[in-house]
């Protein structure tokens, strides 16, 4: 795959790591997600990372188009919009990274000759854009019903000028950055699915910000399984 | 895919219930659905909800040169976008004759109504002005589009503020939002569309149509007002006949409805102000927009990530994995501006034009490879063996592979080849192999 590593790491993550006091820039913003709050499509899901915020609908499994047609897998479409203007190579770009995430947990192979489309509409970025959209997408995939293998989500590291590390930075905190890595990670082992790197950094760096991804992802997956736990409680 | 089509009993049952006065969302005949406006961090964004449908805006500016004709007034530029995750009929990336017919009557509700002053957006004149870009995208599509867009369009147009600017003789000096506040844009009124379906060639109306109801209407009539009760745009569409009394009428209804939406988007706006002009650090933006108490939403404050574990978790990790491959990375430099770093295997991901050069770069990789590790031993000699290689690379034309061995006499082997394809022009496979095993020698 050209788009997305695919690479399996060989990091164990004690499931009892707790969040504890980090350094300074340690932290992940304040999460908010509303799941099902379009009508229209199948599922649908608003995510929220700090100010970043972005809307996802789902449609499928549905009639797909005979030319896009695959006979032993349903098809995955990630349609990204930007905000302002229309979407240019870098939307293009990030459609693929998502795209290739989706299909290493989405289980296609149970709707074949189907459709499945993922419409991401960027409401504001203020930083950590793409691992919101990975947010964002599988909530919104979640909510429709479609099988997957795992949950998956996004967690952006930076890396200043000083070699620190931050989790899920803002715009400043990325443009201030020596390199920007986004990773997505599954739920069930927290390995690698996707990972995608912009700047310089040394092997130790790339080994620490995974390690500080897979350490954020049990947040973020806590905070799936605790919204899903509301979504279908009774009260 | 495409859209749902609606069944006759569906047809049947929604125009009996219009015939007995009734609507399907329980409202009355000149209800409008709720309206509701939430305003993100940035300045010049919202979402408006009409019932279901709903609306983002967002305002964005730009400095550019004007048009030659109108050489001291800025420009405005509307877009509308029915994206997918509207409906799932909407394509991307075409122009349907809807979406046409939408941004048309949104320009002629919001530009030509003159609205904005276009001429408070002139920097210098003929030379520089403000463009702006209004961006509407539908994200959710229950009907009446065109009233949740113009409703979108206005408020994100009062809300935007665009940066600074002086002039100073022939300098214009661009403040940042932290050196000055950035100003709002001046607007006259606000014209807002309001929305009138007809049925039974226009026997029977209703005011904001939902999905349903537009798929089964005759004919629709929009006005766009002012709260000064000012036509801005009419439009009729659908080919029904009106009678004078009825679009007097409708338009009578427009203006109260007109006064009631634009006393609600003058309170959001001041809402607005109030929490982001807090001294305190009001909360604003989309995140205070979603309920809490209800069931789909759930929030999570500002969680800390113990990471103090990382560093040593990397380093287990680096000294866990085999040491990477050294790679000899010495730039052999070819010809002045070419250099070579790395190992020299022929790039896979051109694209092929047929099986026998697909095969062709296969023996050719192989090669490589088996030449590489010969490279790694010999060291200085093979580095003259393989410095011949190139020479002969940007001689052959047609890309051959057998090039890279340095002790055969390539020229040679390319006339045969040559002269084997055609032979043998018509039967690819023997060829092929006799190829390969020409590579193995």
């Amino acid at each position: 795959m050209e788009g997305a590593m695919q690479v399996d790491t060989q990091i164990r993550t004690e499931p009892g790591a707790e969040a504890g006091p980090g350094g300074p820039g340690c932290s992940l913003r304040h999460f908010a997600c509303e799941q099902n709050l379009l009508s229209r499509p199948d599922g649908s899901a608003s995510f929220l990372q700090g100010d970043t915020s972005v809307l996802a609908g789902v449609y499928g499994p549905a009639e797909v188009k005979i030319s896009k047609e695959i006979f032993n897998k349903a098809t995955l479409e990630v349609l990204l919009r930007p905000k302002t203007g229309l979407p240019g190579v870098a939307e293009k770009s990030r459609e693929r990274l998502i795209r290739n995430t989706c299909e290493a947990v989405v289980l296609g192979a149970l709707h074949p000759r189907t459709s499945i489309t993922v419409v991401l509409q960027v409401i504001s970025d203020a930083g950590s854009l793409l691992a919101c959209c990975l947010n964002a997408a599988c909530m919104a995939l979640v909510d429709a019903g479609v099988p997957m293998r795992a949950l998956f989500c996004g967690v952006t590291c930076a890396l200043d000028a000083d070699g620190n590390l931050v989790l899920d930075p803002t715009v400043k905190q990325e443009k201030e950055a020596r390199a920007v890595l986004t990773f997505a990670l599954d739920s069930v082992e927290w390995k690698l699915l996707m990972s995608t790197t912009k700047g310089l950094y040394t092997n130790a760096e790339l080994q620490q910000c995974l390690a500080a991804a897979q350490a954020a992802s049990q947040q973020v997956f806590r905070f799936f399984r605790e919204s899903l736990q509301r979504r279908y409680s009774k009260s | 895919m495409k859209e749902t089509p609606l069944s006759n009993c569906e047809r049947r049952f929604l125009l009996r219930a219009i015939e007995e006065k009734k609507r399907l969302d329980g409202r009355q005949t000149y209800d409008y659905r709720n309206i509701k406006i939430s305003f993100g961090t940035d300045y010049g964004c919202c979402i408006v909800e009409l019932g279901k449908t709903r609306v983002l805006g967002q305002v964005s500016c730009e400095l550019v040169s004007p048009k030659l004709n109108r050489a001291t007034e800025g420009i405005l530029f509307f877009n509308l976008e029915l994206s997918q995750m509207a409906a799932p009929a909407f394509e991307p990336g075409r122009q349907s004759d809807l979406l046409v017919k939408l941004n048309r009557l949104l320009e002629r509700c919001l530009r030509n109504s003159k609205c904005i002053d276009t001429e408070s957006l002139c920097v210098v004149a003929g030379e520089k002005v403000w463009q702006i870009r209004v961006d509407l995208h539908l994200l959710n599509h229950d009907g009446n589009i065109i009233d949740a867009a113009s409703i979108a369009a206005i408020v994100a147009l009062c809300h935007f503020r665009r940066p600074d600017v002086s002039v100073q003789g022939d300098e214009v000096t661009l403040y940042t939002p932290e050196e000055r506040d950035p100003v709002p844009l001046s607007i006259h009124h606000m014209p807002i569309c309001v929305s009138f379906a007809f049925f039974q060639q226009g026997t029977y109306l209703l005011v904001d149509p939902n999905e349903r109801e537009e798929r089964v209407m005759d004919g629709l009539l929009v006005i766009a007002m002012n709260k000064h009760r000012e036509i801005c745009t009419i439009q009729s569409s659908g080919g029904i006949m009106l009678l004078k009394d009825q679009v007097l009428r409708c338009s009578k209804i427009a203006g109260v409805k007109v006064a009631e939406i634009t006393e609600l988007i003058q309170k959001a706006l001041e809402n607005d102000q109030k929490v982001r002009h807090r001294k305190e650090g009001g909360k604003f933006g989309f995140a205070e927009s979603i309920a809490n108490q209800r069931i789909t939403a759930f929030k999570m404050e500002k969680a800390p990530i113990d990471t103090s574990d990382v560093g040593e978790k990397a380093e287990e990790i680096i000294a866990e994995a085999e040491p990477p491959s050294e790679v000899v990375s010495n730039p052999v430099l070819w010809t002045p501006g070419t250099a070579q770093i790395g190992e020299g295997i022929e790039n896979s991901w051109g694209d092929l034009e047929d099986s026998e050069k697909e095969d062709e770069d296969e023996g050719g990789s192989e090669e490589a490879v088996i030449l590489d590790s010969v490279k790694m031993d010999a060291g200085v000699i093979s580095n003259i063996g393989s410095q011949d290689a190139p020479i002969v690379l940007s001689d052959s034309e047609e890309e051959e592979m057998i090039i890279l061995e340095p002790d055969k006499n390539p020229k040679k082997i390319r006339t045969q080849t040559i002269s084997v394809k055609q032979e043998k022009a018509a039967s690819k496979k023997p060829m092929k192999k006799r190829k390969k095993k020409r590579a193995v020698n």
